[in-house]
Formats: structure tokens, C-alpha cells, sequence
């Protein structure tokens, strides 16, 4: 598959794309990186709790909705490079996977290849979802018109 | 009081066997896999998340799987295995506005920007059994619009909340909300607490006042102003970083009451509202909701309070499935000591009151 021209995204959006992308896409991506530098471990990979929180009337006070399972990980290249997951449900290996690519993201020498092998095409793949989802959404679409009724005509 | 009892060791161990050979059913039928009632039963999964208070579509199916169907069972299965877990942290509040909607309708604007969207509804359907599905027939491919919605619909309370006909939102001043799973429920509560008591609360209790409210016992005047489902980014708050890290997305039903009034002594004539949140796909649960916060705020409006729906002790103190089938359900446990003591009391009264007859009887005759 050829690549669009090189899309930047900031680092918010790379980890946005990355929280989302699948184990599959994950350990492809991982796999076919030829040149990985050196990765520690800073914080095991681990499951635990995120309360998520709405808004009173949706744009008011803040309250407890009810808690999300999440997996994160913390990793660090030898070059410096703090990486971080954070992903929604009980995999630590996805969370892992992410914290690497999010620390070589931040590397100048991997960021082009992140981006190319995982960023873009995992973004891609959940912009074309999306699109499908509104595009059915669309379909439902009702124009409800009142009627008039006889004893008021 | 409940004394322990000792014993029973192999039988309890058998009737769970028991148990296990009966969630399996007839083994010439293959085994439910969670994934299919992760993809199949979509919507128990999402009552299990939202009373289970937990959102893991995996776990809820599990637990479902493991109950034998049986909901509440699967809500107190999710509930312990949440105490198991650390808790990082909490989200940044979802904004419900740049949802990915898959349904968003209004009852009371037919003209809403962004349209209304019928979405996966049960809605105008006939309610006929449909013989079809016996089989594992093959399901046509939902029809796609040229014309896709466009990203981010308006919230209806946002778009008519000027004229101040509509009470607005409030401030979302950033105070630490209330959190019932970490200090004990204390009344009065904040509007903060209520929310979420009845975020996880039982859908039938929350259904049964709501419906009650409408009935007239705390009439409210309800108009569905707007009802959204779909997909909204969770995002939290990382130490150390200036952005916020997004975990993904979370599926939500949002439903927006409004309600007239005719006023107060504190509040002039103007449309309240109710609000209704909660995790997946439960519109019925959102409406519920809905209509029970907006009851549950009598005393802030100045309303006179006579009905059980307005009780908020009442109503956050029997809303919770778990705890409510956790004291119901005990009765049925062994309670041999303590029923022999009201025995032997009542024993000792019946003699007594038998020695007063009789001796009542003595001095009459």
C-alpha cells in the first residue's frame, strides 16, 4: 500500500490514534520496525481503574459517571525518550506497545516511521469507521412534519 | 442478628457443580462465546457496564455468560471484580457535543440543526415476533447515506438556552465531585452525588418512579428535549504532560428532560430540566434518569414534597440492585439461632399471655 504524503500530528493526536489501534495493527507495526533502539521497562504494564466523569446537563458541574478499566505502561529510550500508554480495557500488552511507540514517536530519528507504519493508517482505518457510522446514522435521518388536524382547519 | 453456621461443605461444593452443568445447558448445542454475547446481546452487555458501573464489554459479557443471564447477578460479579482494581485516576468530563452519534432525536424540536437521527432503534416497529431469526439467516447491511452527518451535533439545550426560557446548564466550576464508592452516602445530597447514584442505579426502580412522576406523583411535565447515542472520547489528565492523553472511546446515552414550571419563590417561570447519563446504549435507563434528577430537585426549586420519587433518602437509598438483592437475598441463608431465639421468646409471651387469660377468666367467674 503506498502512503499519503507524510500527515503531521501532534503528540496528542499520535497517542489518540495509538490508544485506539488494535493488537493486531500494534504488533505488525512492531514487527516490521527493522532498526528498534534499546527499550526499558520505567513502569510494568498494569490494569486498573479510570472514573469517568460527566457533565450536570452536559455542560455544567462535573460528576462520577462510573469507571473505565484501563491498561498503562511507562517506557524509556536510551536516548531519553519518555514513552506512555494509556488504553481502554485490560491489556497490558497493547498498553506496552503503545508507550514504545509513543517514545519512539518523540524520537527524531523514528517519528516519519511511527507515523507512516502506525499512525496514519490505524487513522485511517478509524476515520473510514466513523464515516460508516455517520453515514448509516445519515440514512435514519427523519423529517417529522405536523399535521394539520380536521377540527382546527 | 445472623450467627455464622459451619458445615455443608460438599453439598455447597456439588450444588455448584450442579450450577455449572446447568449454565452449560444441552452440550449437543455448542458454548456461547463471550464474543458473541459481546456482539449479539449488546444490550444486556450495556445494563451490566452501567449498573455494574464498570465499562469493560468483555468483563460485562463474562459476567453475563457466568450469571446464566441473569442481570443482577452479573452486575454484583462486575461490582466485586471493580474493588480488585486500583484506581489511576479520573477522566477530564466527557463532552457530550462532539459525540459520534449513531441515533439523536428530539421530541420537541422537529427542526434541530443537525437533523434527527432514527439510528438502531426499536421505535415504530411492530413488536411482532420475528420467525426469521430462529434461523441463522443472513442480515442485509444497513443502508448508508451519500450525505453523512457532519462531526459534532449541537446540544438542544446549548442551541435554546438564550432566550432564558431554559434554565442553562450551571457553571462547571471545578469543584472535586462527590464519590459514593469512596466515602458513604450523605444526605443531603449534592446534585453531583444524585447523578451518580442514579447513573449505576437500577434501571425497573428508576423506570417505576419515573413512571410514577408522570403518573402524578410529583408530576413534572416531562418533554424529551433530546435524546443522543454514541461514541464520546474518554480523556485523562497525565502528570508531567501539558496535553490531555485520550484512553480511547466510551459508547453513552445522553437524554435531555425539560420540563415546565410554572415558578417559585426562587425560580421564575421557565423550562427546568432533568438529565439523564449513562454508560452504552440505554435509552430507556437515560430517560428514567432523567426524570428522577429532575424530581430529585424539589427542594432546590421550592417545590412542595410529597411524593416518593422526590425523597432522595428514599430514592439513592433503594436505587443500587446490588445492595438491595445483597438484603433481600440474605434472608434465604441460614438463620436457625436467630429464628430459635423469636421462638423461644414468643414461647415465653404465648405462656404469659395464656396465665393472664386464664387468670382473667378465674376472676370473672
Amino acid at each position: 500500500m503506498d502512503h499519503q504524503p507524510e500527515q503531521k500530528t501532534d503528540r496528542r493526536q499520535a497517542l489518540a490514534v495509538l490508544a485506539r489501534a488494535n493488537s493486531a495493527e500494534l504488533a505488525a507495526a512492531w514487527e516490521a520496525l527493522s532498526d528498534a533502539p534499546a527499550i526499558e521497562t520505567l513502569r510494568d504494564s498494569e490494569i486498573g481503574l479510570v472514573m469517568a466523569r460527566g457533565r450536570v446537563g452536559g455542560g455544567g458541574a462535573a460528576f462520577n459517571l462510573g469507571e473505565v478499566t484501563v491498561s498503562r505502561a511507562t517506557v524509556r529510550l536510551a536516548s531519553g525518550e519518555v514513552g506512555i500508554g494509556h488504553v481502554m480495557g485490560r491489556d497490558t500488552g497493547r498498553a506496552l506497545m503503545v508507550a514504545r511507540f509513543d517514545a519512539l514517536w518523540q524520537s527524531p530519528g523514528h517519528r516519519g516511521w511511527v507515523e507512516t507504519a502506525v499512525v496514519a493508517p490505524v487513522s485511517q482505518r478509524l476515520a473510514k469507521a466513523d464515516a460508516e457510522t455517520r453515514a448509516k446514522a445519515a440514512a435514519t435521518r427523519v423529517n417529522f412534519f405536523t399535521m394539520v388536524r380536521g377540527e382546527d382547519a | 442478628m445472623y450467627v455464622a453456621v459451619k458445615g455443608g461443605e460438599a453439598a455447597i461444593r456439588n450444588a455448584h457443580q450442579l450450577l455449572a452443568e446447568k449454565r452449560r445447558g444441552d452440550r449437543s448445542l455448542p458454548a456461547m462465546t463471550v464474543g458473541q454475547i459481546v456482539e449479539q446481546l449488546t444490550l444486556a452487555v450495556d445494563r451490566v457496564m452501567g449498573e455494574g458501573s464498570l465499562y469493560d464489554r468483555r468483563l460485562a459479557a463474562l459476567a453475563i455468560k457466568q450469571a446464566r443471564g441473569d442481570l443482577i447477578e452479573a452486575i454484583f460479579l462486575v461490582r466485586a471484580y471493580r474493588t480488585t482494581l486500583p484506581r489511576f485516576g479520573a477522566s477530564l468530563p466527557l463532552d457530550t457535543g462532539r459525540m459520534v452519534a449513531e441515533r439523536r432525536i428530539s421530541a420537541t424540536f422537529k427542526d434541530l440543526p443537525g437533523g434527527q437521527l432514527l439510528g438502531p432503534t426499536f421505535d415504530y416497529t411492530h413488536r411482532l415476533l420475528d420467525p426469521a431469526l430462529e434461523d441463522d439467516g443472513a442480515t442485509e447491511p444497513a443502508v448508508a447515506d451519500a450525505a453523512p452527518t457532519e462531526d459534532g451535533l449541537p446540544r438542544v439545550t446549548d442551541l435554546l438556552a438564550d432566550a432564558g426560557l431554559i434554565e442553562p446548564d450551571g457553571t462547571g466550576e471545578d469543584a472535586e465531585p462527590a464519590d459514593m464508592t469512596r466515602e458513604p452516602m450523605a444526605f443531603p445530597a449534592g446534585r453531583d452525588l444524585r447523578l451518580q447514584a442514579l447513573a449505576r442505579g437500577d434501571e425497573g426502580f428508576l423506570l417505576a418512579l419515573g413512571y410514577s412522576t408522570q403518573r402524578g406523583y410529583a408530576r413534572t411535565h416531562p418533554f424529551a428535549a433530546e435524546i443522543r447515542m454514541g461514541e464520546v472520547e474518554i480523556e485523562i489528565a497525565v502528570p508531567g504532560l501539558d496535553f490531555p492523553v485520550s484512553l480511547g472511546r466510551v459508547a453513552v446515552t445522553e437524554c435531555q428532560m425539560v420540563n415546565q414550571f410554572k415558578g417559585s419563590g426562587v425560580a421564575p417561570p421557565q423550562f427546568t430540566r432533568g438529565y439523564g447519563l449513562v454508560f452504552g446504549h440505554a435509552e430507556r435507563k437515560a430517560m428514567a434518569m432523567a426524570l428522577c434528577d429532575r424530581a430529585l430537585r424539589a427542594r432546590e426549586l421550592g417545590e412542595d414534597q410529597t411524593a416518593p420519587a422526590q425523597d432522595e433518602e428514599f430514592v439513592l437509598s433503594h436505587s443500587d440492585n446490588v445492595q438491595a438483592t445483597g438484603f433481600v437475598e440474605h434472608l434465604k441463608l441460614p438463620h436457625y439461632v436467630d429464628f430459635q431465639a423469636e421462638l423461644d421468646l414468643l414461647r415465653r409471651l404465648r405462656s404469659e399471655w395464656e396465665a393472664r387469660d386464664e387468670a382473667g377468666r378465674e376472676a370473672a367467674e
